[in-house]
């Protein structure tokens, strides 16, 4: 199994709870705004802790059962809905954020995000599409042993969408990554989603 | 004494000694208050609000009372001023250094509050993203916090610089106003006005007080608008 949740979380007056086994592919989590399903990443991810249960990616515990690693050892690829990029680094370093000493060949591995003529900006200048795809980039240059992304296309115009989800499914299909998505657009859900999970 | 305009050498010591006790007042209190501010900031325990206040009282309290407080902290027989005496065999009383002290504590809520503001205006959400690429806290805070911060960081000394070197009242409670040791300029200022026939001193010190005061509240603005730009996010 690629990934098993099972959790609950109370957020105020909402309790947010999935339960989820799934295999190989895109799992898609569907639903409306506000039904927690970006609670839910973050808790794969480690950011938000939850009132119980567990979370088991590829056969790795990551939370339950006495263990909660910590968000820096669970090696998620997390792409979040605005590209967070830090502001006071190039693209480059941006990329290279999370890749360790080894960043030989790095180019290479991103380049069919197309970004490589980017390196030297500011993340400021840099158009929505790009700056997503410098994100989906740098999540990938950390070693990811799967990827979370929270409506990676939410902040795109149409034109723009197509360029990533061809770069989702390159992650889906070639690299056979764990992916865990989020998505309130039944379009994208059917079209990325392996399986669609419905919140 | 001088005619006009022109300092005499006495006079350029007074402003020299101002400067140097402003300064060591300010890098003294840089780390502590940059530690203060980010404890504040990030970190959710239980007296926070306490250790907000303590850290406030130099800028609601009386100064005279803060330098008696000093002035018994530091005493050879009290706690501070025991353990230096036992361990270094100096004393800061009536000492620049004890100048430096007494307006470095001034300054502490001046430079906490405005580090505080630039480390709250860093997006946490590029925090938590540079933990999921892999960085534990540390490597957060030197990688990502601290340099966003810096411009209001800076903005903070240099606020905490100026009030050190306008500092008068736990001063000349804790070291006294011993001119070429621990009168500094609004010190000097004190003295001259005590003194028949010295009203061009006090014009002359009077202004170079306004200069530096209005060269460091610019220097802060201006880093504190960069700050600002400095913090967009995608």
């Amino acid at each position: 199994m690629s990934f098993e949740i099972d959790v609950r979380k109370r957020l105020g007056d909402a309790e947010v709870a999935l339960t989820l086994a799934a295999g190989d592919g895109a799992t898609v989590l569907f639903g409306p705004s506000g039904v927690g399903k970006t609670s839910i990443l973050k808790m794969v991810a480690g950011l938000l802790t939850p009132d119980q249960g567990r979370i088991v990616v590829d056969g790795v515990t990551l939370f339950g059962e006495g263990v909660n690693l910590p968000p820096e050892h669970r090696r998620a690829g997390y792409v979040f809905q605005e590209a967070r990029l830090f502001p006071h680094l190039k693209v480059r370093a941006n990329l290279l954020y999370g890749a360790g000493r080894d960043t030989s060949g790095f180019e290479e591995r991103i380049g069919f995000l197309g970004i490589a003529h980017l390196l030297d900006r500011w993340p400021r200048s840099l158009s929505g599409g790009e700056a997503q795809r410098v994100a989906i980039g740098r999540a990938l240059l950390s070693n990811p042993r799967f990827l979370l992304l929270d409506e990676p296309l939410a902040s795109l115009d149409r034109p723009r969408r197509e360029e990533i989800v061809r770069a989702i499914e390159h992650l889906r299909d070639a690299m056979r990554l764990p992916i865990l998505m989020v998505t309130h657009d039944p379009d994208e859900a059917a079209r990325i989603g392996t399986r669609v999970v419905r919140m | 004494m001088a005619d006009g305009f022109v300092l005499t050498p006495a006079e350029w010591g007074i402003v020299g000694l101002s400067l140097r006790v402003g300064a060591v007042a300010m890098l003294i209190t840089l780390p502590i208050a940059f530690g203060f501010a980010w404890l504040l900031a990030r970190v959710r325990f239980p007296g926070r609000i306490l250790v907000d206040a303590v850290i406030h009282l130099p800028l609601v309290v009386p100064p005279v009372v803060t330098g008696w407080l000093l002035l018994l902290a530091f005493a050879p027989n009290g706690p501070v001023g025991g353990w230096l005496q036992s361990w270094f065999g100096v004393s800061v009383l009536f000492r620049w250094t004890g100048a430096a002290i007494a307006a470095g504590v001034m300054a502490l809520p001046l430079m906490v509050r405005a580090m505080r503001l630039s480390i709250e205006a860093v997006d946490a959400r590029l925090e938590s993203a540079a933990r999921t690429l892999g960085a534990g806290p540390w490597r957060v805070f030197w990688t990502v916090t601290l340099p966003l911060s810096v411009p209001g960081v800076l903005a903070g000394a240099v606020l905490g610089f100026a009030r050190s070197i306008g500092e008068f009242g736990a001063t000349i409670t804790f070291v006294s106003n011993v001119p070429g040791e621990t009168q500094t300029l609004p010190l000097a200022i004190y003295s001259a006005l005590q003194q028949p026939g010295a009203e061009m001193l006090v014009w002359r010190l009077s202004a170079i007080s306004v200069a530096l005061s209005l060269i460091a509240l610019v220097a802060s603005e201006l880093l504190t608008r960069r700050a600002g730009r400095g913090l967009h996010v995608l």
